[in-house]
């Protein structure tokens, strides 16, 4: 008789087939349920959508990379929220496409620095972080001081946020450049990392 | 969940339980038309293959996984809307406020059933909760002698304020020193309690535009004057004439107030610097100084002890 695993083991494209089987299971239990959830939809009753200059520091945040080294997820253990406020629940990211939890904590997680430090306080530490912190292995980011936005794409990031569903106005979009041309990256940067965690109140 | 996710979930959970069981009895059987321990008569340099069963040990091991997971999804939540027979919650996340988070915790209390977070606040509060208590009653000013009292504030002087005005508490540009005994806001404890507690907004106003280069310039001596450096008489002289403007928060003779936060112009003691450029930059372009509020980040208990090590730094000077 035939061994019929050998069609498995011979047969790359095959393999990788029943491979792709077996891993959706794992996502049609974990992911696919979440999407139709109620709890997972209703946004906190303070949340607001980003401003464009925050939108537009949300992006710097990705661009530079800081959700390699900063969560923005606080877990729901006592070690965690004695350092950073209330853990993170799901009303919170509902507007985040994508979101930014990270899973890597080089630094600090972030998910409530709103409000934590004053603004002089993160344009001196994004500059130069052992500025302020003498420890700190942050690099520094000076350049966010130099470079300005020109808000040419910024209407058009809160028309694709407006098709995820979240509530962006006719006004909000229209001014969208005029609000962030001119402004540095650093301004952007400082104004999207102190809204971070202000929603739940 | 609805009902239908539910099913969902408990289906396709289970179903993969007993696949791997089916998977596990297939692959137990002998479908080479080889005796067991025979050659395959399959060999490549020299190995040959034998058909050999999977090793008993392995295949137990397998067995009592998929036992350990059916019994894992019983006891705790994992099969769409069932609870599990422990009753066990990580966390309250269906809510939508601070307050909401609040009621979870009471409604849970009366219920006997608090969730895995709150069991563990809760012993830490039965633990820790008197030691902050017993301080919480005792005035700042006895705190500060209290060496017991001084260790827990320092440690939350480092983990909250470091960041800012530095381990030594000594500040940098732009932050204050909390040890120098001189204060923006007032250092009794009761001041330095409130500081703490709401934060503070400071103002300086940009002043380019009402002086001028010129009057800046002319600004700037008067200002350094005051703290007894040496700068251009008459230069000094219309500074004098525009100080008024000042006056409003620093004081006629430049003493600052405490109310806003104004600093004291003549004691030589420089938030941002003292060079004549950086004084000059502060009068033109303002300054906006900030300290957070950490009545919702420590509470007041702890802002109780961190206002005992704050007020204990300058009590030698």
């Amino acid at each position: 008789m035939k061994n019929v695993h050998e069609l498995v083991e011979k047969n790359v494209g095959l393999l990788t087939v029943f491979i792709l089987v077996a891993i959706s299971f794992g996502a049609m239990v974990e992911i696919t349920p979440l999407m139709y959830q109620q709890q997972t939809m209703e946004k906190v009753d303070g949340l607001k959508p980003y401003t464009a200059l925050q939108l537009e520091g949300r992006d710097i945040y990705i661009r530079e990379g800081c959700v390699g080294c900063h969560s923005q997820m606080i877990r729901p253990f006592r070690a965690e929220t004695e350092r950073y406020g209330h853990y993170s629940v799901a009303g919170e990211s509902v507007w985040e496409h994508p979101f930014l939890w990270g899973s890597k904590r080089t630094g600090p997680d972030l998910a409530r620095v709103g409000g934590r430090y004053s603004d002089e306080w993160h344009r001196v530490h994004l500059i130069n972080p052992r500025d302020v912190v003498p420890e700190s292995n942050m690099p520094g980011f000076p350049w966010l001081a130099e470079n300005t936005l020109d808000g040419e794409l910024t209407a058009e990031k809160m028309e694709v946020f407006r098709g995820f569903g979240v509530p962006y106005t006719d006004e909000d979009i229209a001014g969208a450049k005029a609000a962030v041309q001119g402004k540095t990256e650093m301004e952007a940067l400082i104004a999207y990392l102190q809204s971070l965690g202000t929603a739940l109140k | 969940m609805s009902s239908f996710w539910s099913i969902w979930v408990s289906v396709i959970t289970l179903g993969s339980i007993l696949g791997c069981y089916l998977l596990l009895r297939w692959c137990l059987l002998n479908k080479t038309g080889v005796e067991e321990g025979d050659d395959m008569h399959h060999s490549f340099d020299g190995i040959i293959e034998i058909n050999n069963p999977l090793p008993r040990w392995w295949t137990i091991l397998f067995y009592i996984v998929l036992v350990w997971g059916l019994i894992y999804l019983a006891a705790y939540p994992g099969l769409g809307n069932f609870a599990g027979l422990l009753g066990w919650k990580s966390s309250n996340q269906n809510i939508q406020s601070l307050a909401e988070s609040r009621e979870a915790v009471e409604l849970a209390k009366q219920n006997g059933e608090l969730v895995q977070y709150d069991r563990e606040i809760a012993q830490a509060e039965e633990r820790f909760g008197p030691i902050f208590d017993k301080y919480a009653s005792q005035p700042i000013e006895v705190l500060a002698k209290d060496e017991e009292a001084l260790k827990i504030g320092q440690r939350l002087f480092l983990q909250n304020c470091s960041q800012c005005h530095g381990s030594d508490a000594r500040g940098q540009r732009g932050f204050p020193n909390l040890t120098d005994n001189d204060w923006l806001y007032g250092g009794t404890p009761a001041k330095i309690k409130e500081t703490l507690l709401n934060g503070r907004n400071a103002m300086m106003p940009a002043w380019l535009d009402a002086f001028g280069e010129q009057g800046i310039e002319e600004v700037v001596a008067y200002t350094l004057s005051l703290s007894g450096r040496q700068v251009d008489q008459q230069l000094k002289e219309a500074g004098e004439a525009r100080f008024a403007a000042c006056a409003a928060c620093h004081g006629p003779d430049g003493k600052g107030n405490q109310a806003f936060g104004a600093p004291n112009l003549t004691d030589n003691i420089w938030l941002y610097g003292s060079t004549k450029e950086t004084v000059t930059e502060t009068l033109k372009y303002g300054r906006a100084g900030v300290m957070p509020s950490f009545k919702d980040t420590l509470g007041e208990k702890k802002v109780h002890l961190v206002s005992a090590y704050v007020y204990s730094l300058s009590q030698d000077n």
